[in-house]
C-alpha cells in the first residue's frame, strides 16, 4: 500500500505543471495541493528572503495563494508563461505591497536595540507629581490673581473656561482687537511676576 | 584580503509554510465557487 502510494506520488511529481493547473481549472482540487506542496519552498524562502519575519512570510505566502485561486477559478490565467514565476511575480507584488503599507504607517517590533517604551511611557502622573501638579496650579492661579481685573477676566475666560475670543468680546462688550491685546497683556504680566519671584511652575 | 564588515545573508534559507497555512489554502479552494452569469462572475465562499 505504501509502495503504491509512493509510485502514486512519484507520478504526479513527473506530471508538469501546465497539466496540473489544467486539471485544477476543471476541477481537481488534488492538483493543488500538489501544486503548493511541490512549490511552495521555493516561494516561501523567497518571501522570507525579502521581508525577513516568520509570520509576515506566512501572511504574503497565504495572499499569494488566494490570489492564485481565485484567478485559476475565474479562468483568467493563461499559461504565457510557466506556473512557478508567475506565483513568484505574485508574492513578488505582495511583498512591494507590504512594504508600501509599512512605510506609510511604520511598525515597532521591539525587536532590535531600539526599544518603543523608551519613547512611549505611562502618562498617568504618580502621586507625587500629581502633588505637584496641584501646587503649580494652585500657584499659577494666585499669581492670575494679582493681574489687573480686565486683563484676569479675559485670560480666566479663555484659558478656564474654553470661551473664543468672539465670545469674550461679546460677554465684555469691548472689541476682540482689545481682548486680544488684554489676553497678551496678562501672559506678559504672568511671565513678569513668574520671573520677579523665581517661581518653579514646571512638573 | 579586505575585510567584509556587511552581514552575511544566511546562505540556502530552507523554510516551509505552517501546516495550517498550506490546510487553509486548500480548504478556501474547496469552498471557493465561481459562478459565471452572463459576462459577470460571482465568487461564493460555501463553507
Amino acid at each position: 500500500m505504501a509502495l503504491l502510494l509512493k509510485v502514486l506520488i512519484m507520478k504526479r511529481k513527473l506530471i508538469e505543471d501546465a497539466v496540473l493547473v489544467k486539471n485544477y481549472i476543471d476541477g481537481d482540487e488534488s492538483a493543488l495541493s500538489v501544486l503548493i506542496n511541490r512549490h511552495k519552498q521555493k516561494i516561501y524562502s523567497f518571501i522570507y528572503s525579502k521581508v525577513f519575519d516568520r509570520d509576515i512570510t506566512e501572511d504574503v505566502f497565504q495572499d499569494t495563494f488566494i490570489k492564485v485561486i481565485r484567478t485559476l477559478k475565474r479562468g483568467k490565467y493563461n499559461e504565457e508563461g510557466k506556473f512557478l514565476p508567475w506565483v513568484m511575480r505574485i508574492a513578488h507584488n505582495l511583498v512591494i505591497d507590504h512594504f508600501r503599507r509599512n512605510s506609510r504607517m511604520p511598525k515597532f517590533d521591539n525587536a532590535g536595540e531600539f526599544s518603543i517604551f523608551s519613547v512611549l511611557s505611562d502618562s498617568a502622573l504618580n502621586a507625587e507629581k500629581m502633588i505637584i501638579k496641584d501646587q503649580v496650579e494652585s500657584d499659577v492661579r494666585r499669581i492670575i490673581e494679582e493681574l489687573p481685573e480686565d486683563q484676569k477676566q479675559v485670560l480666566v475666560m479663555r484659558m478656564y473656561q474654553d470661551m473664543s475670543f468672539k465670545e469674550i468680546s461679546e460677554r465684555t462688550g469691548v472689541s476682540i482687537n482689545t481682548a486680544l491685546g488684554r489676553m497678551r497683556y496678562a501672559l506678559i504680566n504672568l511671565r513678569k511676576v513668574i520671573e520677579h519671584h523665581n517661581i518653579v511652575l514646571t512638573n | 584580503m579586505a575585510k567584509i564588515y556587511s552581514n552575511c545573508n544566511p546562505k540556502n534559507i530552507q523554510l516551509n509554510p505552517k501546516k495550517e497555512t498550506v490546510d487553509f489554502l486548500l480548504n478556501y479552494s474547496k469552498a471557493l465557487r465561481v459562478n459565471c452569469y452572463k459576462n459577470m462572475k460571482f465568487e461564493a465562499l460555501l463553507n
